[in-house]
């Protein structure tokens, strides 16, 4: 393990009892290395494994066998280091509709005081765009707004790493951009980021570099921009002919738009170039290795 | 400098008083139900039952006991469950706050809830029902480790029991109906030596006859000790089932409590 591996998985296993089919494997045997101040992002498709594994990641859940270090220390068994180490971490988890009776500032101060190294409370509620809520009860929040508030209950301690359970369902496009820009900021103070999210725009926004995991297992880690061998594929060029729309996958898209040209004599009608997004390569690996879930 | 296990404690009893009082259902049901009995049952029934003795001092001396039941046990018993179905447990589990800190909040909350219930009922009890408020220093000493070890018992077993509903939603389905019949069979809607056998048996297990009991030993003149089916107050025995159901429920609560469904 590296100094700079703030998350060190090696051979992680969980199986869980099923009344129905007996034993369902949740997690498979997964290796992973999250460094110190990066964004990391876990993508698959729902009941592949992400939860169970960032659960496992956060103290909440046991292992069945594998290595697991989160700033050096194994959530598995803390033991006296239980609260000091949860002092350096932040999570996010998926849904909280909780004390509903108190304020957005209450609540934000209240949590202030369980650790060392707080922020300031009110300055939070700012950056995560609750200013004007501060004093409403959590009960007359709206879904977005909720989200926010379990952001802003997640960073209040400074933590050493972020752990956010997909933190933007129920955002606008608005408040998911802004959304974006505070976990950038939270980045350059130095906080590592573990995402696991549905959204690959999000994943593309945010993220160093992305796992995607299925059915337990990693299948492939990678930076957004490489995934599936992404930066490799070929270019789509379509454009529209007397027979209908016509599409080619080149390696040459330059070439092959001037060769267009000089058929076309000049205006090439409809002209599209695209490059698979990265929903189109995970698309195409979920799909390459089956759903046997 | 780091946050002490009691004073985040102390900070969680605050946050927690101040939900309950915001909360007008838990206001109303908690603290201002058992009034509402204690109205409607003393005002109906004013006969004697014994010389000295009319049946609404039987009954506020047994709705003082279900007050310790009802700001401990149901309470709790309810609203552990609301809190792990919202998520609420898991998130302060995620935190460095210590779960002695969560319990600490607790027992203030229940603390507090109960001093308030048990004044109201001896105020409203002794003003309008004629219920004897103790002059002797034994009779109050006796209804302090009553209160004291009564209250223990019922916070812990509402804790321990809060992990047996499947659910937030059905908590109150499963609990409030324990109470009710407990209630019935323990001496605080009827009287207790009255009953069949077989429920008076069945009620002496549970640490709520032996309150009911026990604050008749505060409130009732001692002649009236005669009238209980071991013709006499049982002190000592009240003393040990509590101390037994303390015991039994810390276990059980250890072992089962959950800070998340799943």
């Amino acid at each position: 393990m590296t100094v700079q591996s703030a998350i060190h998985v090696r051979g992680l296993t969980k199986t869980y009892a099923d009344k129905k089919n007996g034993a369902k494997v949740a997690v498979a045997g997964i290796d992973l290395d999250v460094h110190q101040g990066e964004i990391f992002a876990i993508l698959g498709p729902n009941g592949a494994g992400k939860t169970t594994t960032v659960e496992i990641l956060e103290g909440y859940r046991d292992r069945d066998s594998g290595e697991v270090s989160v700033l050096g220390i194994d959530p598995g068994h803390l033991g006296n280091d239980d609260r000091s180490w949860r002092n350096r971490i932040g999570i996010v988890l998926q849904s909280t509709g909780d004390a509903a009776d108190l304020t957005v500032a209450e609540t934000v101060h209240h949590f202030s005081h369980y650790y060392t190294k707080a922020k300031n409370p009110d300055q939070v509620i700012a950056a995560v765009g609750l200013a004007d809520k501060t004093d409403a009860k959590i009960r007359t929040l709206s879904g977005g707004q909720r989200r926010r508030l379990d952001v802003a209950l997640g960073i209040i301690g400074s933590p050493e790493i972020l752990f956010l359970d997909e933190p933007t369902t129920g955002f606008d496009p608005e408040a998911r951009r802004a959304f974006w820009e505070l976990i950038k900021s939270l980045q350059s103070e130095g906080t590592t980021i573990l995402l696991t999210t549905h959204y690959l725009d999000e994943a593309e926004a945010l993220a160093n570099r992305v796992a995607v995991i299925n059915n337990g297992k990693i299948i492939e880690v990678s930076t957004p921009e490489n995934l599936g061998g992404r930066n490799d594929a070929k270019a789509r060029v379509a454009y529209l002919s007397e027979g209908g729309r016509v599409e080619i996958l080149t390696d040459s898209p330059t070439q092959a738009i001037a060769e267009l040209m000089s058929k076309f004599n000049g205006e090439i009608p409809e002209l599209t170039v695209s490059r698979p997004t990265l929903e189109d390569m995970y698309l195409e690996m979920i799909e390459g290795q089956g759903d046997q879930s | 400098m780091k946050p002490s296990i009691l004073r985040i404690g102390l900070l969680r009893g605050g946050i927690e008083i101040k939900q309950f009082l915001r909360q007008r259902e838990s206001v109303v049901f908690t603290m201002l139900f058992p009034i509402m009995l204690l109205f409607i049952f003393g005002s109906v029934f004013k006969d004697s039952i014994a010389p000295g003795v009319t049946f609404s001092q039987y009954f506020v001396a047994g709705m003082i006991a279900s007050g310790l039941v009802n700001t401990g046990f149901q309470q709790l018993a309810i609203t552990i469950p609301m809190e792990r179905d919202f998520g609420t447990l898991k998130r302060l589990r995620g935190t460095p706050m210590s779960p002695v800190s969560y319990f600490i909040g607790k027992i203030i909350l229940v603390t507090v809830s109960m001093l308030v219930q048990v004044g109201l009922l001896l105020v409203f009890g002794a003003l309008l029902f004629g219920l004897n408020v103790p002059t002797s220093a034994e009779r109050w000493l006796r209804f302090a480790w009553l209160v004291i070890l009564g209250s223990i018992c019922s916070t812990i077993l509402g804790i321990a029991f809060s992990s047996v509903p499947k659910s937030g939603r059905g908590a109150s389905a499963v609990v409030s109906p324990i109470v009710i019949v407990l209630q019935f069979f323990s001496g605080v809607f009827f009287i207790f030596s009255s009953l069949p056998k077989w429920m008076q048996d069945f009620a002496s297990i549970f640490p709520l006859k032996w309150l009911t009991q026990g604050m008749r030993s505060v409130f009732l003149p001692d002649s009236f000790a005669g009238k209980e089916v071991a013709h006499s107050w049982e002190s000592g025995r009240t003393l040990l089932v509590l101390s037994v159901w303390i015991v039994l429920g810390t276990i059980f609560a250890i072992r089962s409590f959950k800070w998340s469904d799943r």
